[in-house]
C-alpha cells in the first residue's frame, strides 16, 4: 500500500452563529464528523449540494480554518493549529483552487507576482530564481511567458483558472484541494482545465480533494468519491462502487436528478411526452 | 404560422474599439408548444438574441433584422409603449439569477400581483387570488403566508418558482428562459426543470429554453439551435443532433462532455477543425 498523504479522523467544525435583539446565538454544525484517508497520487472527489458542509472541509484540509474537533493527519503528521505550531513545511504541502477564477485573484497584482508570493512568504528563494520558476510554471500550464506582466483582467475564465492552478503549484504541495475549479467554466475549457490537471497530476504525483456537484465531472477525474449530506458523510468508497451502486437515499436522488445526454434517454423522454 | 419568427437578426455593441458583433445574422422560429433550445457558450449570443426580442438591450446595441414577428405582429419596430404591452403577458422571460432578479424591496406577492395589475383588470381582491394560485401551480407550499415573504427569507429553488409564476402569471404565448437553473443544485434543477416542462404541456406554451448544459437540452428541448460566436452553426431536432450532429462545433461540444470520454483525456474544442467558424483560435 503505498502512503497515505491525507487523513481525518472524526473531524468536525461548529459555526457559532451570534444572536441578535430578538434572537438566541446558535450553533450550525457544519461538518459532523468524517473519516477519510487518501492515497498519494489518487483524487478523492467529494460531493453535494451547497450547504452541506464540503468547502467548510476544503478549508480544513487546507488548513484554513482550524477543525473543532477530530484529527487531521498530512503526510502522516497531525496538525493541530490550536498550538499553533504550524511550519511553513506543513503550510506548503497542501494548497487550494478556488471555484471563482474572477474572485480569487487580485486585480491590482500581476500575474508574475501573483505566482511570486506564495514562494516569497513561504520560503527564501532567491528573487531571479523566483522569477524563473514562475515563468517555468506558466508554460507547464499552457500560458507563455509574455503574460507574466500582465494583470487578470487581461485573460479569460480558463486562463485565469490556469493561473489559479499555477500559484497553488509554485510551492511543490504534496496536496491541492480544488473547491469546484471547473464550475465556472464553459463546457470547451472546462475540458482543457481537467486535461491539464490530469497531466499535472501525472507529473507531480499530486494527489487531489476534488469538490464538485458536477457528478459527471466526478465520474471523469475521481478515484474515490464521497457523498455529503447535512455535513455527514452518506457514501464513501471507490468510484465504481458508488456509482455502480449507491447505498444511501440521497445519492439515489443526487443520480436520478442528473440530466442524461445520451441518445436512449432522449428517446424515451420524447416517447413520453408524444403519449 | 411561427409564434415567433425570426430572419436574419443581427446586433451589434458599439464599444471603444468598435463594433462588436454578438450575433451575426441568426434565424430561428418556434412553433406553439415547442420547446427550443438555444445553446452555446458563453459571448454566443444567446442571451443578447434574446434580449434583442424582448428589447431589453442597452443604447448601444444596434439591432437589424430582415423580420421579426410574434404571431404574425412585426416585433422589431415597435414604440416602446407598444412595446411592453406585449412583453409580460405573450411573451415572458426566466432569467439566470433568481435572488438577483426579483426587487429585495417587495415581498414576492407585491411582484407577482404587479404583473397581473399591469396587464389585466383584475381588482386587487382577485389578483391575490390569482397569485395565490400561481403559487400553488409552481408547487410553492403554504402560499398564502408566502406571498408575504421578501426575496431574502427564500432560498435560491423557492425564489425561481416565484419568477416562474410571475413569467406565466398572465398566460404567456411563449415563455423564454434564460439559463433557468444554472444557479442552482442538481436537485432542485431537476425539480425547477420538471415544473417547467409540466406548464409548457399543460398551458401549451411555446418555450426557449437558453443554456449552456447539453444535460439540460438532453432533457427538454423538441429542437435544438448550436451557437458559436454569434452564428448559428446547427439546427436540428433534438435525437439528430445527440445521435448525428453534422456541425464540427457540435460534435466537438458533445464530445467535450465528460460522460462521453473514452480515453484517459478528453478531447478539446479545439482538437476539431471548424468548418464554418469565423474566427481562429477563439476556442480560448
Amino acid at each position: 500500500m503505498s502512503e497515505i498523504v491525507l487523513e481525518t479522523r472524526g473531524i468536525k467544525r461548529d459555526y457559532h452563529v451570534g444572536g441578535g435583539l430578538f434572537r438566541p446565538a446558535r450553533t450550525v454544525h457544519a461538518v459532523k464528523g468524517i473519516d477519510l484517508k487518501l492515497e498519494k497520487g489518487k483524487t478523492l472527489a467529494i460531493v453535494g449540494e451547497s450547504g452541506c458542509g464540503k468547502s467548510t472541509l476544503a478549508r480544513m484540509i487546507t488548513m484554513i480554518d482550524p477543525p473543532t474537533d477530530g484529527e487531521l493527519f498530512i503526510d502522516g503528521k497531525k496538525v493541530d493549529m490550536a498550538a499553533g505550531d504550524l511550519t511553513p513545511e506543513m503550510r506548503r504541502k497542501v494548497q487550494i483552487v478556488f471555484q471563482n477564477p474572477y474572485g480569487s485573484l487580485n486585480p491590482r497584482q500581476k500575474i508574475g507576482d501573483v505566482l511570486m508570493e506564495p514562494v516569497v512568504i513561504n520560503s527564501n528563494v532567491p528573487a531571479a530564481e523566483r522569477r524563473d520558476r514562475a515563468m517555468a510554471m506558466l508554460t507547464k500550464v499552457g500560458l507563455q511567458p509574455e503574460h507574466f506582466n500582465r494583470y487578470p483582467h487581461m485573460f479569460s475564465g480558463g486562463q485565469r483558472q490556469r493561473i489559479a492552478i499555477a500559484r497553488a503549484l509554485m510551492l511543490n504541495p504534496r496536496l491541492l484541494v480544488l473547491d469546484e475549479p471547473v464550475s465556472a467554466l464553459d463546457l470547451s475549457v472546462q475540458a482543457q482545465v481537467l486535461n491539464l490537471l490530469a497531466d499535472l497530476q501525472d507529473e507531480f504525483e499530486l494527489t487531489y480533494v476534488f469538490i464538485s456537484h458536477d457528478l459527471s465531472v466526478v465520474r471523469y477525474i475521481a478515484d474515490e468519491v464521497m457523498v455529503m449530506y447535512f455535513g455527514e458523510a452518506v457514501e464513501y468508497g471507490t468510484r465504481d462502487a458508488v456509482f455502480s451502486d449507491p447505498k444511501h437515499d440521497y445519492t439515489k436522488t443526487l443520480f436520478a436528478a442528473t440530466p442524461r445526454a445520451d441518445v436512449e434517454s432522449i428517446r424515451t423522454r420524447l416517447a413520453k411526452r408524444a403519449a | 404560422m411561427a409564434l415567433l419568427e425570426i430572419k436574419n437578426l443581427t446586433v451589434e455593441f458599439e464599444t471603444a474599439t468598435g463594433k462588436l458583433r454578438a450575433v451575426d445574422r441568426v434565424s430561428l422560429a418556434v412553433d406553439e408548444r415547442e420547446v427550443l433550445a438555444i445553446v452555446g457558450e458563453s459571448g454566443s449570443g444567446k442571451s443578447v438574441s434574446m434580449l434583442a426580442v424582448m428589447g431589453l438591450l442597452p443604447w448601444t446595441a444596434t439591432v437589424t433584422a430582415d423580420a421579426m414577428t410574434f404571431q404574425g405582429r412585426d416585433i422589431l419596430n415597435l414604440s416602446p409603449k407598444q412595446r411592453r404591452q406585449i412583453i409580460g403577458r405573450d411573451i415572458a422571460m426566466i432569467f439566470q439569477e433568481p435572488v438577483a432578479s426579483l426587487n429585495p424591496c417587495f415581498t414576492a406577492g407585491f411582484q407577482v400581483e404587479e404583473a397581473l395589475k399591469i396587464h389585466t383588470d383584475l381588482d386587487r381582491a382577485a389578483r391575490r387570488k390569482r397569485a395565490i394560485e400561481l403559487f400553488e401551480a409552481v408547487g410553492i407550499p403554504d402560499p398564502e403566508e408566502r406571498l408575504g415573504h421578501f426575496p431574502h427569507q427564500m432560498s435560491g429553488g423557492q425564489s425561481q418558482r416565484v419568477m416562474i409564476a410571475m413569467a406565466i402569471a398572465c398566460n404567456p404565448k411563449l415563455l423564454i428562459a434564460d439559463e433557468p437553473t444554472t444557479a442552482l443544485d442538481v436537485t432542485i434543477q431537476k425539480q425547477i426543470l420538471d415544473l417547467l416542462m409540466k406548464l409548457q404541456a399543460e398551458q401549451g406554451m411555446g418555450m426557449i429554453m437558453i443554456t449552456h448544459d447539453m444535460g439540460v437540452v438532453a432533457e427538454t428541448a423538441d429542437r435544438v439551435i448550436v451557437q458559436y460566436m454569434g452564428r448559428k452553426m446547427e439546427e436540428a431536432d433534438v435525437l439528430s443532433l445527440f445521435e448525428k450532429p453534422k456541425n464540427a462545433y457540435t460534435k466537438a461540444l458533445l464530445s467535450a462532455l465528460p460522460e462521453n470520454a473514452t480515453g484517459d483525456r478528453l478531447p478539446t474544442v479545439s482538437d476539431f477543425a471548424f468548418d464554418e467558424a469565423p474566427y481562429t483560435g477563439a476556442a480560448q
